[in-house]
């Protein structure tokens, strides 16, 4: 359809989630030659007469654009003629992901190169999905913008999110939430539909519920340390957009005989979704129950290749020649996830990720929070990461409401005299996101908190759980003890606990017309939508997900979040920037 | 509805006319409108001189976005309310294909759509963008109606916020009364969309004077809060120092203030821009923080100065020895102590670069000292400065070994620092519970101190088993074995 080929540059943060959603080969049959990332310098040359950026609204971006020679074009007018005969003149264009920017286009004017782009474009991406059950806008600094800079466009995209997803499946009846930003989403919402009234769709709603959650009514959750498979490899290796980079040592190809000792060097790049059937399987468990699941797969496997020796017949043996390519990537895929495992467990078996944990548990169980925790001085002498110790910092000060101003202050100094005086910066972010706070009031609620809402269970079954705090090893995620709650026996039956939580908690009805609405059998499940506004962890998703498959629990849970974060690159994403621009 | 108006939908919004023709005609356009106005009311007249900046323009319909979809599948139906409506049915029959069990919502398969929908979305959008060659020969066709209408100024704020939204061309100098721009600006502050706000705040600051502005944002938090975030991106720093200290936000003037520092490489700059810090109205806490903050850059200048003609001079014997890694500029306060500790040792307490000189001015803690200073002495395998680091003289002139930290993590730091036996069993030897002395004394071949835990606990048990792990016929056997023959004879 396009009569001339183009390239696109790409802003190397957007190749992740696009690579979720289309192919490059896609991508080629739309006449897309090359793809470039986005980097300082000249643009590489290339026979195209199209160049398109693709670029996240942000304006050191916009900076590294206008270094990549698009300045030398005119101001757009010669461009216009140009696609007679195959001249040199290349043209720009530029999309903006999620959303174009005011600023980026200014500051591009101000750089005189805003002519140059002959189209300025936004391609709207609201909600990537992830996997069957999970959607992620992958807006990294959406809670930073909310709560540091008072900043709620991602909120916006999220009601947009929504609306979107309506449209596709339906008018949700019910909607509940909990926190400022939820409140603000449900507005937008019910704003968005009076002005739109066409939108009012005849589809039949797949889901009854949605439960909006500010991630600021629980800021404990994602600051412990996840213990689920997925969420250890999360915590210890980051996943990206489903794709995780893992030391390449465990995944030597162990062949007899040659080539045994040059190892692979480059990082092991896998994808982990439900698609693959052991990863669906172990994904969601303790880390203490996974190597059990190993072991018996193992066995099968084994034992399923043994049946060689038992095929007589010539239709025997076809069938098991049939099995083969599904019996090797089973087993392919078992290799992989006992490296896998081999590695975590080298981490968890260690001396300081025991010690470490201990803390957490202890705080989380309400020991001794109100004291200069020793472990925590000792990291800070052995210069640990810094955001290691802020995570058990504001772990602390938030199973505390707030740290005793001794406390704090000694804190903050040890901090700022081991890693450096301009961390004060960060420690004032911290603080404004409530993160880490003195104690007002001199009044602890957390204990009160924990007792209603059972955050701690003391006989926590790993294996066999029964329980969501399973996912921590004893902790119950107050997030997803929330939508328990919501779906059995309701929120009335916690409204004084509700009330000690930040931010309105509220109920709306979305109308639906008769035809529409649900005749529910006996016994079958009510669907919800929990959206995590500000993130949320993988742990917290496996929680939902044990949930949905609760025999007797009537409710399968679908999630969607602004980002799926973990502690370390939440607290990440609101510390100060100290290294300057790389311009 | 005919596909001839589908397609001149389709052009004209898609076509590269729409984002370069329209903006300047609806300049031309906005201008007449304009002119007439002012001669209609001579007395309003401001100043405008700057009227790219003034007339907030976004062109073209957002490309990928779902009402731009919409529109794409939506047949010929112009005016873009009903579009919207109409679509919204036809985007989703595009879904309602997939197969939906319907009871057991098997939802793996729900979103399979969605990714499906993005898919085309993007290819729609990448042909958007390029597919204007084949567009340009079309004949110039009539504009549709319905476009003139984005050139109406009769749009309230509430329209004009809910266009911007959708990314369509409004120009806003229309809003000329302060009560007509500050309407606008709730209205953006009431969409939400932080585009659309800071598209608003840009044309209120262009138009308005610095302390009515300032006023109104006041009682406007949201906005504030945007203008803030807006400053504090394009780095317009006297602005916005401007604005906080109109607000009284003394502390936030100061952290905004010292930020700066970070941008400035050059140390003795750096030094001065930290000294002018100081008097920012800081919490106490910070306060002493900045203070020490100055004070420490202050120090590593001099020191650095000096170490490094010593280390050029090459007449130290420890800077040959142990060339300096990196210089100590810029560094955390407990890295310039360990520093000091390393080169620094035995330096008198009237120099700068002294490590005591250093906790004095500081206040470091006795436990962060002795940890650092250990951790540096133990590097230069100095078990003489080590040992008398951990020796107290109480006013007898009696002796005592004392840490602060315990001497398990004593013994970590000399380990680490691969100290040999005779050194360590020295401190494991003080490790004063007696589990996790017979840990690290086993850990770290410490037989004696194993040995003698073992019999001060009466434990036979142990200390036979342990003659395995000692060398055969060593004084270390000898010692077990008298010691059990001993035990034998006692338990008689």
């Amino acid at each position: 359809r396009c009569p001339f080929p183009q390239a696109i540059v790409w802003d190397e943060y957007l190749t992740g989630p696009f690579g979720l959603i289309a192919q490059y080969s896609l991508l080629k049959e739309h006449e897309v030659e090359k793809m470039f990332t986005l980097k300082p310098g000249r643009l590489p040359p290339a026979d195209v007469k199209n160049i398109i950026f693709f670029v996240r609204p942000k304006l050191e971006l916009m900076d590294i654009i206008t270094d990549n020679g698009t300045q030398d074009r005119g101001q757009g007018s010669s461009g216009r003629g140009g696609h007679r005969g195959r001249s040199p003149q290349r043209d720009f264009h530029i999309l903006f992901v999620p959303r174009r920017s005011l600023l980026c286009e200014q500051w591009l004017k101000e750089q005189g190169v805003l002519g140059s782009f002959i189209h300025r474009e936004q391609y709207s991406l609201d909600l990537i999905p992830f996997d069957g059950d999970l959607l992620s806008m992958e807006s990294e600094s959406a809670f930073k913008e909310c709560y540091l800079e008072s900043d709620q466009t991602s909120l916006y995209h999220a009601a947009k999110g929504l609306m979107t997803l309506q449209a596709l499946y339906g008018t949700i009846p019910q909607i509940f939430g909990k926190g400022d930003c939820a409140r603000h989403v449900a507005n937008m919402m019910i704003r968005m539909k009076r002005e739109f009234p066409g939108s009012q769709n005849s589809i039949f709603p797949v889901f009854d519920t949605l439960l909006l959650l500010d991630r600021n009514v629980d800021l404990l959750t994602p600051l412990a340390t996840q213990l689920t498979y997925e969420g250890l490899i999360d915590e210890i290796y980051g996943i990206q957009n489903t794709y995780v980079k893992l030391p390449p040592e465990k995944f030597a190809p162990k062949k007899q005989g040659e080539g045994g000792k040059d190892l692979p060097t480059e990082p092991k790049k896998l994808q982990l979704n439900s698609a693959e059937e052991l990863y669906a399987e172990i994904r969601d468990k303790n880390f203490n129950a996974v190597g059990s699941v190993l072991s018996k797969k193992a066995k099968i496997i084994s034992a399923a290749f043994e049946e060689r020796h038992h095929a007589k017949t010539v239709g025997e043996i076809k069938q098991f020649v049939s099995q083969l390519p599904h019996m090797q990537a089973a087993r392919s895929s078992l290799a992989n996830h006992t490296s896998i495992a081999e590695l975590i467990k080298d981490i968890t078996t260690s001396e300081d990720f025991f010690d470490n944990l201990t803390v957490e548990q202890e705080f989380m169980s309400g020991i001794d929070t109100d004291k200069v925790n020793n472990y925590i001085e000792d990291c800070i002498a052995q210069k640990h990461p810094l955001i290691k110790i802020l995570r058990l910092v504001c772990l602390q000060s938030v199973c505390n409401s707030g740290l005793k101003q001794k406390v704090l202050d000694h804190y903050k100094r040890e901090i700022l005299q081991t890693y450096g005086y301009e961390h004060i910066l960060t420690l004032n972010n911290l603080e404004k996101a409530g993160l880490l706070k003195p104690q007002t009031g001199g009044r602890n609620n957390y204990p009160t908190i924990r007792k209603t809402l059972r955050l701690w269970m003391d006989d926590v079954n790993e294996q066999n759980p029964n329980d969501i705090s399973y996912v921590y090893s004893g902790y119950a995620p107050l997030s997803v003890r929330l939508a328990q709650l919501l779906a059995r026996p309701g929120w009335r039956s916690i409204e004084e606990v509700l009330k000690m939580l930040p931010g309105p908690h509220f109920e709306e009805r979305q109308q639906l017309p008769t035809g529409l609405q649900k005749k529910r059998q006996h016994g079958e499940n009510r669907v919800t939508l929990v959206f995590f506004l500000g993130g949320v962890t993988y742990a917290e998703i496996a929680a939902l997900r044990f949930l949905s498959q609760m025999e007797d629990g009537g409710t399968e849970y679908v999630i969607a979040t602004t980002k799926l974060i973990n502690g370390t690159t939440w607290i990440k994403s609101l510390m100060e920037k100290l290294e300057p621009a790389p311009f | 509805m005919s596909r001839v108006r589908a397609d001149e939908e389709e052009y004209w919004h898609s076509s590269k006319f729409r984002a370069f023709t329209f903006d300047d005609e609806d300049d031309e356009l906005s201008q007449l409108k304009e002119s007439k106005r002012a001669v209609n009311s001579l007395r309003d007249i401001v100043d405008d001189d700057d009227d790219d900046l003034e007339r907030v323009s976004w062109s073209g319909e957002p490309v990928g976005s779902i009402s731009w979809s919409i529109k794409e599948t939506a047949s010929g139906s112009t005016s873009s309310l009903d579009g919207r409506d109409s679509s919204l049915q036809k985007g989703s029959s595009s879904c309602a294909a997939l197969p939906k069990q319907a009871s057991s919502y098997s939802l793996s398969s729900l979103f399979k759509g969605e990714g499906f929908l993005c898919a085309t979305q993007l290819c729609l959008s990448l042909s958007a963008l390029t597919d204007t060659g084949v567009k340009n020969y079309a004949p110039e066709l009539r504009r549709p109606k319905a476009e003139y209408k984005d050139y109406s100024s009769d749009w309230s704020p509430k329209d004009t916020v809910r266009r911007m939204q959708r990314g369509k061309v409004c120009s806003l100098e229309r809003f000329r009364s302060l009560q007509d721009k500050l309407v606008l600006l709730d209205e953006a502050v009431a969409g939400h969309d932080g585009n659309v706000i800071t598209a608003v705040l840009i044309f209120l600051k262009r138009t308005l004077r610095r302390e009515i502005l300032f006023r109104e944002l006041e009682v406007r938090q949201v906005a504030l809060c945007h203008l803030i975030h807006f400053l504090r991106e394009t780095g317009e720093q006297k602005f916005l120092l401007d604005l906080l200290r109109f607000l009284d936000r003394t502390e936030e003037v100061a952290l905004s203030q010292y930020r700066e520092h970070l941008n400035i490489q050059d140390v003795e700059k750096r030094r001065e821009f930290l000294k002018g810090c100081i008097g920012l109205p800081f919490s106490a806490e910070d306060t002493s923080h900045i203070q020490d903050h100055y004070t420490l850059l202050e120090r590593q200048i001099i020191i650095e100065a000096n170490d490094r003609h010593l280390e050029t001079a090459g007449q130290s014997e420890l800077f040959r020895k142990y060339p300096r890694k990196a210089s100590i500029l810029n560094m955390p306060l407990v890295t310039t102590l360990f520093y000091s500790c390393f080169y620094h040792y035995t330096e008198a307490e009237g120099m700068f670069s002294s490590p005591t000189n250093l906790k004095k001015t500081f206040k470091i803690p006795d436990k962060q000292y002795v940890l650092t200073a250990l951790a540096a002495r133990a590097k230069l395998r100095a078990w003489g400065d080590v040992d008398a680091l951990l020796t107290t003289k109480n006013w007898l002139g009696y002796t005592k070994k004392k840490a602060p930290i315990g001497f398990h993590r004593v013994v970590e730091i000399l380990q680490r620092n691969n100290a040999p036996v005779q050194v360590l069993q020295e401190y494991v030897r003080l490790v004063e519970d007696v589990e996790t002395r017979l840990n690290l004394a086993t850990k770290y071949k410490c037989h004696d101190v194993v040995i003698e835990t073992y019999r001060d606990l009466k434990d036979r048990i142990q200390l036979t088993a342990y003659k395995c792990k000692v060398e055969r016929g060593s004084a270390d056997e000898e010692k077990i074995n008298s010691i059990l023959n001993n035990m034998v004879r006692n338990a008689y």
